[in-house]
């Protein structure tokens, strides 16, 4: 009887674990066929009969024509720029005004607040024509700054820090005031450091928001110095259009950074975007 | 704390110091947020929509008011509504299969198994993958003549470029990118769930799959209704893959284009923004439709406890 409950059981296990391979075959292959392709000939990556799995050489060629026409060193700065001040803009402006709209009575606030939320179910797309007109009144098209404008503040990111600062006990703000903290005090040194996993939740979802964001950086940024890798790498495929070994050089040189910080972070990465995601 | 709420219940007294202190401090924070909302999002909100009754003057002039012009001829405008039933086509299949996939996913990474965070790690993958070197990567596959897909399964299909299936081939990329995410806001979800429910479950006999329906399914409705929601949200308004995988030349681009890429073309592409944002207010419009409806039909699957 037991026998033949483990039995089934290890049976189980051993279908559960076919599904999950099979599933991390697909996931992979698209990244795989990335790299092997870039590392062949435009030939070898062409040819039919046979059909090439794994170059005859491990060419770099590729690389180093992408990486010599594209200017990545430019395109990595533009992106990473983009992520750090988006990033510090969101953190550092959600974390006060969720800890405003959390544990502040003041005039005004449901109604602020209510703006919040209302934001949050507006597409983001409503917000695009006006938002490139500004940037271009400014004439700040074509800068680092006309990357960030629209990320200056996060809707999203107050809620998310509003809701973290509500699961706070009270009683550390009370003990605090006592002991002659003014309120810009306790959020400092006793609240907003209590918040600081939701912080980084908030930190990474903006950065890789940021990374992966096209649109806007294809409509205000035009010239190739000044894009981020998405953009660069959505224009560039109109330049290359049969050199598929050169495509996906430039796309492992876009995306292998940020798959390298990932591996490292995983948990972190997943928690973060776990968190942020699940709590809109 | 009490103490000034008591206060504040009395009408027209002077505020205390502490309230007098609260008022001035909750302003100064939130001050940043709500200015750079008021100027990036609420401001501009008034402005897509009167943007909506004018059209782009010529030479450089501004906005010239036309009234509902931009909706009429939207109304006759075979390409926006054959794009809004591309987007319609593209979230149906995104929607239901990567919600299915990833729930599955997620039950087997809930049970104590080896290698757990191994293969979350592959699942999320694609979502911190840049859209366009996915999709580039999986218009290579797509490949008629050279691609990796044709090459597996010995045929010869036009993937991408057969209006007949090319949206299918688009919404399968989107699949593929987002199962990893729902997947780990589902697996938050399990992991609320407590023990007990299965234990009492499997000393009744109960079947993995009837454990599955009968208490996964009734338990988890609120994460799956909230995936659901973001979900259909997120795929009404796809972009980035139809951007890099369909060439503006492409056969299939118009049975394929969704409504945000035609906005995106229409006013960025052929600078027509008052068309442009007659479109997004149909999106805006198709978008929150869905999302009262979904909102009224949780009453009827989804359990809170």
């Amino acid at each position: 009887m037991t026998g033949s409950l483990k039995r089934k059981q290890m049976i189980t296990t051993a279908v559960i674990h076919a599904i999950l391979i099979i599933f991390s075959i697909i996931m992979i292959i698209p990244f795989l066929w990335m790299a092997l392709t870039a590392f062949k000939t435009v030939t070898e990556s062409t040819s039919v009969n046979p059909f090439v799995i794994f170059p005859s050489e491990w060419r770099t060629d590729a690389f180093v024509t992408v990486w010599n026409n594209m200017d990545f060193f430019r395109l990595y700065m533009n992106t990473l720029l983009l992520i750090f001040w988006r990033v510090i803009a969101a953190v550092l402006t959600a974390t006060l005004a969720g800890y405003a709209f959390a544990r502040l009575q003041f005039k005004g606030r449901d109604f602020m607040f209510s703006l919040i939320l209302f934001q949050m179910m507006i597409p983001a797309q409503i917000f695009i024509i006006p938002q490139y007109a500004m940037v271009s009144a400014m004439h700040m098209t074509d800068t680092i700054f006309a990357l960030v404008f629209p990320g200056l503040v996060t809707a999203f990111g107050t809620f998310l820090l509003k809701q973290s600062y509500m699961s706070l006990p009270v009683s550390l703000e009370e003990a605090a005031r006592l002991d002659g903290c003014n309120i810009f005090q306790t959020f400092l040194y006793i609240m907003a450091p209590l918040a600081r996993s939701s912080m980084v939740a908030l930190g990474i979802f903006t950065a890789v928001f940021a990374y992966k964001d096209m649109m806007w950086p294809l409509i205000v940024n035009t010239s190739a110095n000044k894009m981020p890798l998405s953009a660069a790498l959505a224009t560039m495929q109109g330049q290359y259009t049969s050199n598929y070994p050169q495509l996906m050089a430039a796309s492992l040189i876009a995306v292998l950074p940020m798959i390298v910080i990932y591996l490292i972070f995983q948990r972190q990465f997943i928690e973060g975007i776990a968190t942020s995601g699940g709590k809109l | 704390m009490s103490e000034s709420t008591k206060q504040a219940a009395v009408p027209k007294k002077k505020m205390t110091t502490w309230e007098k202190n609260q008022f001035v401090y909750g302003w100064a924070f939130i001050l940043p947020t709500m200015l750079g909302l008021i100027v990036l999002n609420i401001y501009p909100i008034f402005l897509t929509i009167y943007q909506s009754f004018c059209k782009t003057g010529d030479f450089g002039r501004g906005n010239v008011f036309i009234g509902l012009e931009n909706y009429a001829t939207m109304l006759k405008d075979p390409a926006v509504w054959q794009s809004l039933l591309n987007t319609f086509k593209y979230a149906i299949i995104e929607v239901p299969f990567s919600i299915a996939i990833s729930l599955v996913l997620a039950v087997f990474l809930n049970r104590k198994i080896k290698f757990r965070s191994g293969y979350r790690t592959i699942f999320f993958l694609p979502m911190i993958a840049a859209p366009a070197a996915v999709a580039m990567v999986w218009r290579w596959l797509y490949n008629t003549q050279f691609g990796l897909l044709n090459h597996i399964f010995g045929t010869h299909i036009q993937w991408i470029s057969d209006p007949k299936i090319a949206w299918i081939s688009v919404a399968v990329i989107g699949v593929w990118s987002i199962i990893g995410y729902n997947m780990v806001l589902f697996l938050a979800g399990l992991q609320e769930i407590p023990g007990d429910y299965y234990e009492a479950a499997s000393i009744d006999g109960a079947s993995g799959i009837r454990e599955f329906f009968s208490i996964t399914i009734p338990l988890l409705s609120p994460t799956i209704f909230f995936v659901l929601v973001t979900r259909v949200i997120g795929a009404l308004q796809v972009f980035d893959l139809v951007y890099v995988v369909m060439d503006r030349t492409n056969p299939a681009l118009p049975k394929t284009q969704s409504l945000v890429y035609l906005f995106y073309q229409t006013a960025f592409t052929n600078g027509n923004k008052g068309y442009g944002a007659a479109m997004v207010m149909l999106l805006l419009a198709v978008i929150l439709l869905i999302t009262v409806v979904q909102m009224y039909g949780q009453k009827k699957w989804v359990h809170y406890d």
